[in-house]
């Protein structure tokens, strides 16, 4: 695909190894930039000017999150990079890691120049080991090349970059749980104000990016802004990994231009396996509210058509389900996910969260109660906004997409004790 | 937000003038408007993790917490808004689904703020149909009783812990409805402090052990008082149904304990109730002792003192510093009366060569002492001794004041300190040698080695702009304490530093202030060494009570008549005493006490003395009467304090030591004895408080400690039975090694159990293997 920004090298072979990279212009951005002493402001308004926002789910403009952070304060300043991809349906910044890290090592070095910070880390989801292998060996070599560590490129700049690997946590995804973590502390969210640009890791200005946000930057600065403005659509510059999953025959990790149409996403992934019909679509991880197959067939992928339609772009974990999907399945599964999750710290999502669970899987195991719908809607109202992360909504949002179009399947499982979906209705 | 410019907000349509950064929730409680809190508390960091403060604020979408919110210009927030109380009333629910009703049986029913809240914001019904959650127990020791169903992890003790007491003891593990509070490994709380979070716990789930299940709040009459064991001098609730003291409370005083409480002043009124209480007077005969009434025995005591006192310098009288100032002054009087001057409260004190008549005080208020940038404590095991003092020694080290210590062991503090020890010569010749590196006179005819770290600690001192030197209760019961404290005179003069002592007890300085410190007359020490005939104990037990046991129960024993008005029997009182008269215990006589600052505090009893005893000081008065004394008509103890103010209330003058000079006395050849007294063992109440006895800081008490080297030197190692032998004292005990005692000494501590046959706190001693 011409479009591809992380993913354009990968008809290489060994495609992680640095000379490879190198060989397709990897590290010439660091290098221009270490030894023209590029001013920082200049990259930052580049990044703006390209649109990127960023890949985590939340899509915060990466030019403006780096822009708060106060280079001259007489603290340290850290960069944190976000590999933690834990939202359920999210597998991209896993191939990142195995297939292309070094472009991950050079985008952190650029954004540790840019925020004036000598220590960076990447807290890499816990699971995660071989991409933990690849990562590691790529700062090892880009350490051997000059490229991490003390005056690098002679430039004076120094800059250590070190891997946290979690304990396997969905709550330590969420940025300042992710900095309780490597602190070494339990990994629970603060409360915000303060903003990690003020008061971060171990107290100090700090950037939080995903993953695949501090990859795409090294492509941006080489290929220009404009053009990866240019390949997006307007408020969603660039190209964007997708990962689907579900009922397709071809899942996977597709690099695609924001705006695409989701019909296109799904055709590469090979359209409904088995020739089942599409019924629904989650476009943007678990916690992204579930949109019919019908009305998904109409929407482009990019985050302003998504919002519009009720739901959320997110991560771009795209999950696919047929026609023999029972809603209240997929709902009780989800619901006991994010009861697990919580970490507990504040009363509406350590309370609502197992509420939410135990009165959707009483529906699924046919003990259902007329006044249960009602509940779920009022309980997840209540989590909703009230939380100090954004754990809360994550696990309320869902609970509201489901019943906006499904509440059909949930009130045939409370009257008849059984699944409407494998009933013939 | 450092700027503070005056600024107006408006809530629930009211203007409301403040400070910029000031906390929300902070400008609305001083405005008397409520909003309904858990984790929040004004004496700990903010969690904002309960949500019930949610409140509405113009021009932000969702309702934010009260608790975190730092107010603005401008700012226009609702307390009442729709939005606000939903969000107010579904925390309370979620609050609810798992909190078991269980109010009726819990504690904390009736004084509980979940219940409170639950009133103005919970649903008459629950929707939660499922089972509720159940959490198994902590054992968190003797004092604490939890419940852990019931908590709703608000993490006031977790940050109690981490944030006052300074052992993070406490935590939460676990995530979302499976998180508990409790210890991390399994193990007692055992901070000094722990009691607070008592107080803290908005629900049933830490609540008092000795406490549990004796009575509900609504039963209870809350009386203040004063805590009767440090020179804090803490406010205190005492409260009580039908005539008992069911349990004690912290009362807010900022100045003195703020709202903080240590545990030895919130659990030792067990011992009010102990099986020791003396309730009847007694006289003893042919060695047994008979119980007989008041006017017998009054009558015999009368007249025995006034048989010794047919020499006047015969009489020699020994009162308690933890007595009321009214007992104090009346024992005084009568010692007078009876034409003695012998009269001294200091019982733990050795070294008698320096200015009697200072008055050993703090110096300063006891709320400066937490915005010292320098500090030298000398002989003084704050954290045990004076956990609320500690407890502003420890603000200010957090603050980044330098806390230094020259002390005979070394300490477990709660905040970062240096700390320079040695035995007890060597202490005198660190403070010498840091004198020397300040440029002062040390006066000692000893060479001293004035080394890197003394002129560290001297640069210190130097360069803070407020420093003090203060000397703890190891240093008053110290061999050289007259030289200890004239170096520091000297150490503070070079670097203009504030001079103190820490009193020990309660009433130490009120005993000081009205004169009770012998200058031309025999004082405790003397008064033993060379025997009197006749003795007055007042509060006072010889086996526990006194610097050298040993002495005090031979001179006592010997004595033709030993007068003893006392709360409590024990078995070294009554081999000394001829005549008991009861005396009220704590809680159970009016009084004052004057506290470590100077400030004098009085209070009410609250509940009748236990069977015959009386008030000390009624006591002495009819002694005073029978004795024909003058000046013995009093009929409140009211009285006797307007009298005492008018010559005695007043300022206190800086403390000035004498000259450092004299022979070091603690140089010995062999071992030395560091005879602490342990926190728990330190007055007759407090000795007797069973759940206080139980503590890690008790059971830590009944053991001697030596350092390897030294135990390696007398053939003993860790767990061995040994005997510590000082002079014709033999205690046995466990000896245990640890490395925080220095060479050449040995920790037995005084006050305990077993030490009643041992000689002075700070003198040589030998082990023996048994």
């Amino acid at each position: 695909m011409a479009n591809e920004v992380i993913f354009k090298n990968r008809d290489l072979d060994n495609l992680w190894d640095i000379e490879q990279y190198r060989s397709r212009g990897g590290y010439e951005v660091l290098t221009k930039i270490l030894t023209e002493k590029t001013p920082p402001a200049e990259i930052i308004d580049g990044l703006k000017t390209s649109g990127l926002r960023g890949r985590g789910g939340a899509g915060f403009p990466t030019g403006l999150k780096w822009s708060f952070i106060n280079r001259d304060a007489p603290t340290d300043k850290y960069l944190v990079c976000n590999s933690d991809e834990g939202e359920p349906g999210t597998f991209k910044d896993r191939d990142i890691l195995r297939y292309n890290p070094h472009a991950l090592v050079e985008g952190m070095l650029i954004a540790s120049y840019v925020i004036d910070a000598h220590y960076a880390y990447n807290y890499i989801r816990g699971e995660f080991w071989e991409p933990y292998e690849r990562f590691q060996n790529a700062i090892d070599q880009a350490r051997a090349a000059g490229f991490v560590g003390k005056n690098i490129l002679g430039s004076g700049f120094d800059c250590e970059l070190n891997v946290h690997l979690g304990g396997g946590a969905y709550v330590c995804g969420e940025e300042t749980a992710l900095l309780e973590s490597i602190e070494g502390k339990k990994g629970q969210p603060r409360y915000k104000p303060p903003f990690p640009a003020h008061v971060g890791l171990y107290g100090c200005p700090t950037v939080i990016n995903n993953t695949e946000t501090l990859s795409s930057v090294p492509t941006i600065l080489r290929e220009g802004a404009e053009q990866f403005r240019d390949i997006g659509v307007e408020n969603s510059g660039g190209s964007k990994l997708f990962s689907i999953s579900g009922h397709v025959r071809n899942p996977g990790v597709f690099e695609l231009p924001m705006g695409t149409p989701f019909s296109e996403l799904f055709e590469l992934a090979g359209g409904m396996r088995d020739g089942s019909k599409l019924k629904a679509v989650i476009p943007g991880g678990s916690s992204s509210p579930v949109i019919p197959g019908n009305l998904m067939m109409d929407l482009t992928m990019d985050y302003d058509t998504i919002a519009k339609a009720g739901s959320m772009l997110g991560s771009g974990a795209v999950i696919v389900m047929d026609e023999s999907t029972c809603m209240v399945k997929i709902l009780d599964r989800m619901g006991y996910f994010y009861h697990e999750e919580s970490c507990g710290q504040c009363t509406p999502c350590r309370e609502g969260t197992g509420w939410l669970y135990r009165i959707v899987h009483r529906i699924e195991n046919g003990q259902g109660r007329p006044e249960d719908i009602d509940l779920l809607m009022d309980v997840q109202n209540r989590i909703r906004g009230k939380t100090i992360c954004a754990l809360g909504d994550a696990a309320a949002m869902p609970v509201a997409g489901m019943l906006r179009y499904y509440q059909d399947e949930f009130q045939y499982h409370i009257d008849h004790k059984k699944c409407m979906v494998g009933a013939g209705v | 937000m450092s700027e503070e410019k005056t600024i107006t907000i408006e809530v629930d349509g009211q203007s409301l003038e403040t400070k910029s950064g000031t906390l929300l929730i902070d400008v609305t409680d001083a405005a008397g408007i409520n909003i309904p809190r858990f984790c929040y508390h004004n004496k700990l960091s903010i969690a904002a993790s309960c949500r019930m403060c949610l409140v509405e604020v113009a021009k932000v979408p969702k309702p934010i917490p009260a608790c975190a919110t730092q107010v603005m210009d401008g700012m226009v927030v609702q307390t009442r808004s729709p939005m606000a109380i939903a969000a107010q009333k579904a925390t309370m629910e979620f609050l609810l689904i798992n909190h078991p009703l269980d109010c009726p049986v819990c504690d904390q029913g009736g004084e509980c703020e979940l219940q409170d809240v639950a009133m103005g914001y919970g649903s008459d019904a629950t929707r939660f149909v499922e089972g509720k959650r159940v959490v198994p127990e902590n054992n968190l020791g003797s004092l604490i009783a939890t419940d852990m169903t019931r908590c709703i992890h608000c993490t006031r003790c977790v940050r109690f812990g981490d944030e006052i007491a300074g052992m993070r003891e406490m935590g939460a593990t676990g995530r979302g409805e499976h998180m508990t509070i409790g210890t991390f490994v399994a193990r007692n709380v055992n901070s000094e402090l722990s009691g607070n979070v008592i107080d803290l716990c908005p629900v049933g789930a830490l609540t008092s052990k000795p406490f549990q299940y004796r009575a509900r709040a609504w039963e209870l009459t809350r009386h203040t008082a004063i805590a009767p064991h440090d020179s804090v001098g803490s406010n205190i609730q005492v409260h009580t149904r039908r005539n008992e003291v069911m349990r004690v409370h912290p009362e807010s005083n900022n100045a003195i304990n703020e709202i903080w409480l240590s545990d030895r002043d919130r659990f030792s009124y067990e011992g009010i109730k102990s099986e020791d209480r003396l309730t009847q007077p007694l006289i003893k005969k042919d060695d047994k002792w008979s119980e007989v009434s008041w006017e017998e025995a009054l009558e015999a005591a009368a007249s025995g003192l006034k048989e010794v006192a047919a020499d006047p310098e015969q009489i020699g009288t020994l009162v308690s510093p933890t007595a009321t100032l009214e007992e104090i002054a009346l024992a005084q009087k009568l010692t007078v009366g009876l034409g003695s001057q012998n009269i001294d409260y200091r019982l733990r004190q050795e070294d008698f060569r320096g200015n009697s008549t200072a008055i050993p005080w703090l110096g300063q208020s006891i709320a400066s002492l937490e915005s010292i940038d320098s500090a030298l404590l000398i002989g003084s095991n704050i954290r045990k001794d004076q956990p609320l003092l500690a407890h502003r020694m420890r603000k200010a080290a957090l603050k980044g004041a330098k806390i230094q210590f020259v002390n005979p062991l070394q300490l477990d503090l709660h905040f970062d300190a240096a700390q320079m020890v040695s035995d007890p010569a060597g202490m005198v010749h660190n403070l010498a040698a840091i004198a020397e590196a300040t440029g002062g006179l040390h006066y000692l005819t000893e060479q001293v080695d004035v080394g890197e770290e003394h002129k560290a600690i001297a640069k210190e001192l130097k360069n803070a702009e407020s420093a003090v030197i203060l000397l703890g209760n190891m240093a008053q019961s110290h061999p050289d304490y007259t030289i200890l404290c004239g170096l520091a005179s000297v150490i503070a003069k070079a670097t203009d530093s504030s001079v103190g002592v820490i009193p020990m007890a309660a009433n130490s300085v009120g005993a000081a202030v009205i004169g009770v410190i012998p200058d031309h007359a025999l004082n405790a020490l003397t008064m033993l060494e060379s025997p009197r005939k006749g003795y007055l104990l007042l509060g006072v037990e010889p086996g526990r009570d006194t610097n050298n046991p040993a002495l005090a129960r031979s001179a006592l024993n010997n004595a033709e008549c030993v007068v003893a008005v006392t709360a409590y029997r024990s078995p070294c009182l009554e081999e000394a005493a001829n005549i008991m008269l009861p005396m009220s215990a704590f809680s159970e006589t009016s009084g004052s006490f004057v506290n470590a600052e100077g400030t004098w505090q009085s209070f009410a009893g609250t509940t009748t003395s236990a069977g015959e005893s009386r008030p000390g000081w009624k006591v002495l008065r009819v002694l005073g009467n029978l004795l024909d004394i003058e000046g013995f008509d009093y009929s409140s103890s009211e009285e006797i304090l307007n009298e005492l103010k008018e010559s005695y209330c007043g300022n206190l003058k800086v403390t000035s030591f004498g000259a450092a000079k004299g022979k070091i006395r603690s140089a010995v050849t062999g071992l030395i004895r560091i005879g602490e007294t342990p926190i728990y063992a330190s007055d007759a109440l407090v000795r007797r408080a069973a759940s206080l006895q139980k503590t890690k800081d008790a059971r830590d008490a009944t053991v001697a400690r030596v350092n390897s080297s030294v135990a390696t030197a007398a053939g003993l190692s860790d767990g061995d039975k040994i005997a510590v032998v000082q002079g014709e004292g033999r205690a046995k005990m466990v000896l245990k090694v640890d490395a925080y005692i220095p060479d050449g000494c040995v920790w037995v501590p005084a006050g305990v159990p077993g030490s009643e046959s041992l000689g002075d706190q700070f003198g040589e001693i030998s082990l023996e293997k048994v």
